[in-house]
């Protein structure tokens, strides 16, 4: 098994901590006057995202996790799994609902999105940055109400719920921030 | 970070890079006014440091495995041995395994020896320098000087020398420190990952902070005064929270030098550590005669920082270890 000193250590280094795939979010070494060295790092748990800190003495080996980021275009969910491919090879990856998460509500047909691998099963998914959605229901809109810049909930297609200007119409396309699940504007076609 | 194209520019920019020939030239006519000589000493060695904690770059010449300097240490002492007199060196040392925002793997020190010194007086020549070098650019506020265990005390309520392995994890625990596996029980470890993450971020900015007496066990190369505790005449002087040199009282008893290697190199056998070959020239120099000496080393990439009031060693150094 691949491992990693702590002489390694950066931040995006993936590594198995109680047995879990864990990123290095931040590394800092110390060392006080002649004695022992240590690395103080800052770790997110992949599978749960929990972040805690760590300390190592400096020389100890960590065991590498074999995670790795592939950009896969999402196919379909056939309720327990989510299936995704990688374009180029047409290999096929099914996630589970824990490995989906948040990004569930974002998933849309064709879309790529970023699936992390460990031990080539999926752990995680990311969505795009940014979807475009169709609203499948909200209030009527409401013309000449630009200014005030109201808001009201729109369920879109693939049932996340968002807060849209009160002038956007059921059946429009707009435009998603994943990360913040903001509405950016309207799609024209 | 700089993008990697950007990666053949230095470091540090062309202020802090003046900033230090500016200091260099000081330093040296401070030692030339105070008559002490500066001398060279070899890089590479055939023998190597001991210290579990100082890992050597290792390289061949002739197919002979040689070590780059951890520090101009034993080579010093050999010339004060031989009658040079009082002797200082800026040099660059090696030291594997070393980086971080306050280290490089090589870096500057300036280390000189001064006979018939002990360590408070030496502390008091380093305090001189400081106010000579912080002249014009950041002047240290008058010094303070507390004992290893006044420090622990003061700063995170431990006594060293009494207080259980057991209390010192609870307090790092207590400062959110995770204590690694296997360390509960090595009570100099512990006192080190207390000193670098509890106690120096609570050390004052401005004042410099000389801290002596350390446990028998931190002796490394100092003499060890008799007492309850007995304790080691070394200091370490702090600035900003930032240690920046290190002194002895120069340990002279050849027998007690030559027990210490074997106890390092033990210490290296327990954790698997590469044995490196013991310098006999520096224990025959021993042998021979070191006069009464105190000794110290200053960090100058460290003094640059403070001085120039940076965060980061690479922003003082022409081209860090990334760059190199």
């Amino acid at each position: 098994m691949a491992s990693y000193s702590t002489n390694e250590f950066r931040s995006g280094l993936k590594i198995l901590i109680d047995k879990d795939p864990c990123v290095i979010v931040e590394n800092e070494f110390v060392k006080p006057g002649k004695g022992q060295a240590f690395s103080r790092v800052r770790i997110r748990n992949l599978k749960t995202g929990r972040v805690v800190d760590k300390t190592f003495k400096s020389g100890d080996s960590v065991e590498a996790a074999d995670v790795m980021d592939t950009d896969m275009q999402y196919l379909y969910s056939d309720g327990e799994f989510y299936h995704f491919m990688v374009p180029d090879t047409y290999e096929q990856h099914a996630a589970d609902a824990v490995a989906v998460g948040e990004a569930r509500q974002w998933l849309k047909e064709q879309d790529t999105c970023q699936v992390t691998l460990w031990n080539n099963t999926p752990l995680s998914v990311n969505p795009p940055n940014f979807v475009e959605l169709k609203i499948v229901e909200t209030d009527p809109g409401v013309r000449g109400d630009t200014a005030q810049g109201g808001v009201k909930p729109a369920k879109l297609e693939t049932g996340a719920v968002v807060r849209v200007p009160l002038f956007v119409e059921e059946g429009e396309m707009i435009r998603v921030d994943t990360r913040s699940g903001e509405y950016v504007s309207r799609v024209k076609d | 970070m700089k993008s990697p194209s950007d990666d053949w520019r230095p470091s540090a920019g062309p202020d802090v890079l003046a900033l230090r020939a500016k200091l260099l030239g000081r330093l040296r006519g401070w030692f030339a006014d105070h008559g002490v000589m500066e001398v060279e000493t070899p890089a590479l060695s055939a023998a190597a440091v001991t210290d579990p904690h100082i890992h050597s770059l290792e390289t061949c010449l002739d197919r002979r495995p040689m070590y780059l300097q951890t520090s101009p240490e034993f080579f010093m002492k050999r010339l004060l041995a031989a009658g040079s007199g009082d002797i200082y060196q800026v040099c660059r040392v090696f030291r594997d395994g070393e980086q971080g925002r306050r280290h490089n793997p090589e870096f500057t020190m300036v280390e000189w020896y001064r006979r018939d010194l002990d360590a408070h007086r030496m502390m008091d020549e380093v305090e001189s320098l400081l106010a000579v070098l912080g002249a014009g650019q950041r002047q240290p506020r008058p010094a303070e000087r507390i004992t290893y265990r006044d420090l622990c005390m003061e700063f995170a309520g431990i006594d060293p020398f009494v207080d259980s392995t057991a209390a010192i994890v609870a307090r790092l625990d207590e400062a959110a420190v995770a204590v690694p596996d296997g360390l509960s029980a090595d009570r100099d470890a512990l006192l080190d990952l207390l000193l670098a993450t509890v106690v120096e971020p609570a050390m004052p900015a401005e004042i410099p902070v000389f801290v002596f007496d350390f446990p028998a066990s931190q002796a490394a190369l100092a003499r060890i005064r008799d007492g309850d505790p007995p304790v080691a005449e070394r200091f370490e002087l702090f600035l900003g929270g930032m240690e920046l040199a290190n002194g002895f009282h120069e340990l002279r008893d050849v027998a007690e030098q030559a027990g210490r290697f074997e106890r390092d190199l033990q210490r290296r056998r327990d954790a698997g550590l590469k044995l490196p070959p013991v310098d006999h020239r520096f224990l025959a120099a021993l042998d021979a005669g070191l006069p009464e000496c105190a000794g110290v080393a200053l960090g100058f990439d460290r003094l640059v920082m403070w001085l120039a009031g940076c965060d980061h060693i690479a922003d003082v150094l022409s081209f860090d270890a990334g760059r190199a």
